[in-house]
C-alpha cells in the first residue's frame, strides 16, 4: 500500500518536473538568439562609443584576443581585447578588466586606449555597487567616469592616478571613496599593461569566438 | 460577485502580502530604491503569482496532498525563470538594473502562500482574481516605499523610468528637491526597514480610525433606537 503510493507520488512528482523541464526548454530556445543580440548590441554601443566609427575598419567585435592576466585585468578567467585596425594601421584597443576591490566585489570595465599613449574613454559594464553612492561611475548617473578621456598613459604607476584625498587629480564621490580609487587603479594598471604590451596584443590571434565567449 | 469583492479587499487592504502578512520582504526591501525598480519588480512578481495561481488551481485535481509542495514549488520557479528569460530577451535595460533580484521572486512567500492558501482550494478565475488583487497590494507597496525612499534619498520620482517603459518616459522624471548630498540612510536597506514600519503604522492607524468611527455608529444607532422606544 505504501509503496504503490510512494510511486504514484513519484511518477506524478516526476511528470511536473518533466513538464516544468520541457517548458524552460521551449522558452530558453526561443529568447536565446535575443538574448545573445542583446548582450551584443550592448557591447558593440559601448565599443563604439569608445572607438569612433572613423578609427577603424575593421569588424571590432569579432576582431577580439582572449588575455588571461589576474594581476592586471583583475579576474583568473580570460579576458577579451578588441583592436581596431584602419587602412592606414593599428589605431585602438579596447580591454575588458575588472577591478576586484570595489565596495560590493567586482566592477566590470571597458578600457579603451589609442596608439599615441591617450586613454580614449573607460565604461563600466556590470557592477554591484551601493545605488545612490557608488554608481555615479556608470554614465547614467553621473559624469565622473568621462574624466579618463584623453588622459595621458603614464609610464609607470603615478600619484597623479589616484583620488583627490590620496593626493590624486580624480574626484572622488561624496560618501564613496573606495569605489572610484577602485576604477581609478584598475584603471591605471590596465593602460599601463597595455601600452607596454600594445604589439603583442595587436598581432595575437582573433580566438574570442571559438571559445564561445559572448561576454 | 461577493467572492471578487472579498479577494480585492483582502489582496489590497485587509491581508495585504506586505503590510499585514510581512512576505516577500526580502526582494521588497532589496529593491524600493527607485520608482522605477519598484515598479518593475511589482510587475514580474504580479505575472509570477497569477501564472503560479491559476496553475496550481489547474492541477490541484491531480496533486496529492503529500507532494503538493514540491509541486508548487517546482510551478514557481519554473515562472519565475521563464519571466527572467523573457526580461532578458525583451527588457534588457531593466535586466541589468533588477538583476539579482528576478530569481529572489522564487523566495517570495507571498507566491507559495497564496498557492497553498487559496490556489489549490479553489477554481482557476478566483485564483487568478485572487492573485491580480495580491500581485497588485504587493506591488503598489513597493511603489509608494519606492517613491517615499526616492524622494528622500535622491530627491527625485521616475528616475530611470525609461529603461522600463521606453524612451518617452524619460520626460516622467521629476525633480523634487535638489540635495547636494544625498541622503544615505534612505537608499540603504535601513531605511527601506524604517519606511516600510511607517506604512504599517498608517495603515494601522487608518484601520483604527475606521473601526472607532464603526463603533460610534453602532453606539449612536443603539441609542436613538432606545429613544425611539422610550416615546
Amino acid at each position: 500500500m505504501i509503496f504503490k503510493n510512494m510511486k504514484k507520488n513519484g511518477l506524478i512528482l516526476g511528470a511536473f518536473a518533466l513538464a516544468a523541464t520541457g517548458l524552460l526548454v521551449v522558452t530558453q530556445f526561443l529568447t536565446a538568439d535575443r538574448i545573445e543580440q542583446q548582450q551584443r548590441a550592448e557591447l558593440m554601443g559601448t565599443l563604439n562609443t569608445l572607438i569612433p566609427e572613423e578609427m577603424h575598419s575593421n569588424d571590432l567585435f569579432a576582431d577580439c584576443t582572449l588575455v588571461t592576466n589576474p594581476d592586471v585585468l583583475g579576474r583568473s578567467s580570460p579576458q577579451p581585447v578588441y583592436r581596431a585596425r584602419s587602412t592606414n594601421g593599428n589605431t585602438a584597443i579596447a580591454i575588458r578588466t575588472t577591478a576586484p576591490n570595489g565596495y560590493s566585489g567586482n566592477i566590470d570595465m571597458l578600457v579603451a586606449i589609442n596608439t599615441n599613449n591617450k586613454v580614449m574613454g573607460v565604461r563600466v559594464l556590470q557592477h554591484r555597487e551601493t545605488p545612490g553612492l557608488g554608481d555615479k561611475i556608470e554614465t547614467r548617473k553621473s559624469d565622473w567616469i568621462l574624466s579618463f578621456t584623453q588622459q595621458n598613459i603614464p609610464a609607470q604607476e603615478s600619484p597623479r592616478w589616484e583620488v583627490r584625498k590620496d593626493g590624486g587629480a580624480f574626484d572622488q564621490f561624496t560618501g564613496a571613496t573606495i569605489t572610484p580609487r577602485a576604477v581609478i587603479n584598475a584603471v591605471e594598471r590596465t593602460i599601463i599593461w597595455a601600452n607596454a604590451q600594445q604589439e603583442s596584443l595587436f598581432n595575437a590571434p582573433s580566438n574570442c569566438q571559438q571559445s564561445g565567449d559572448s561576454r | 460577485m461577493s467572492e471578487i469583492k472579498t479577494l480585492s479587499k483582502n489582496g489590497l487592504w485587509e491581508n495585504n502580502p506586505a503590510l499585514v502578512q510581512l512576505l516577500g520582504l526580502c526582494p521588497l526591501l532589496a529593491v524600493t530604491t527607485t520608482v522605477t525598480n519598484a515598479l518593475g519588480l511589482g510587475l514580474a512578481t504580479l505575472l509570477v503569482l497569477v501564472g503560479s495561481n491559476i496553475t496550481v488551481s489547474l492541477v490541484r485535481e491531480w496533486v496529492p496532498n503529500e507532494i503538493r509542495i514540491p509541486v508548487f514549488v517546482i510551478v514557481i520557479a519554473t515562472f519565475v525563470t521563464m519571466i527572467e528569460l523573457l526580461m532578458n530577451a525583451f527588457a534588457y535595460s531593466l535586466y541589468l538594473s533588477l538583476g539579482i533580484f528576478i530569481p529572489l521572486i522564487v523566495t517570495n512567500c507571498a507566491i507559495i502562500g497564496r498557492a497553498e492558501a487559496y490556489a489549490s482550494k479553489n477554481p482557476w478565475h478566483l485564483a487568478a482574481y485572487d492573485g491580480l488583487a495580491m500581485g497588485l497590494g504587493f506591488g503598489g507597496v513597493l511603489v509608494l516605499l519606492g517613491a517615499v525612499r526616492e524622494i528622500i534619498g535622491q530627491g527625485t520620482l521616475f528616475d530611470g523610468a525609461e529603461l522600463l517603459l521606453g524612451e518617452w518616459a524619460a520626460a516622467l522624471r521629476i525633480e523634487v528637491i535638489q540635495f547636494d548630498y544625498p541622503l544615505l540612510l534612505a537608499i540603504l536597506p535601513p531605511g527601506a526597514f524604517i519606511g516600510l514600519g511607517f506604512l504599517i503604522a498608517i495603515k494601522n492607524g487608518i484601520d483604527r480610525l475606521h473601526a472607532a468611527k464603526q463603533e460610534k455608529q453602532a453606539v449612536t444607532k443603539a441609542t436613538r433606537a432606545r429613544v425611539t422606544g422610550q416615546t
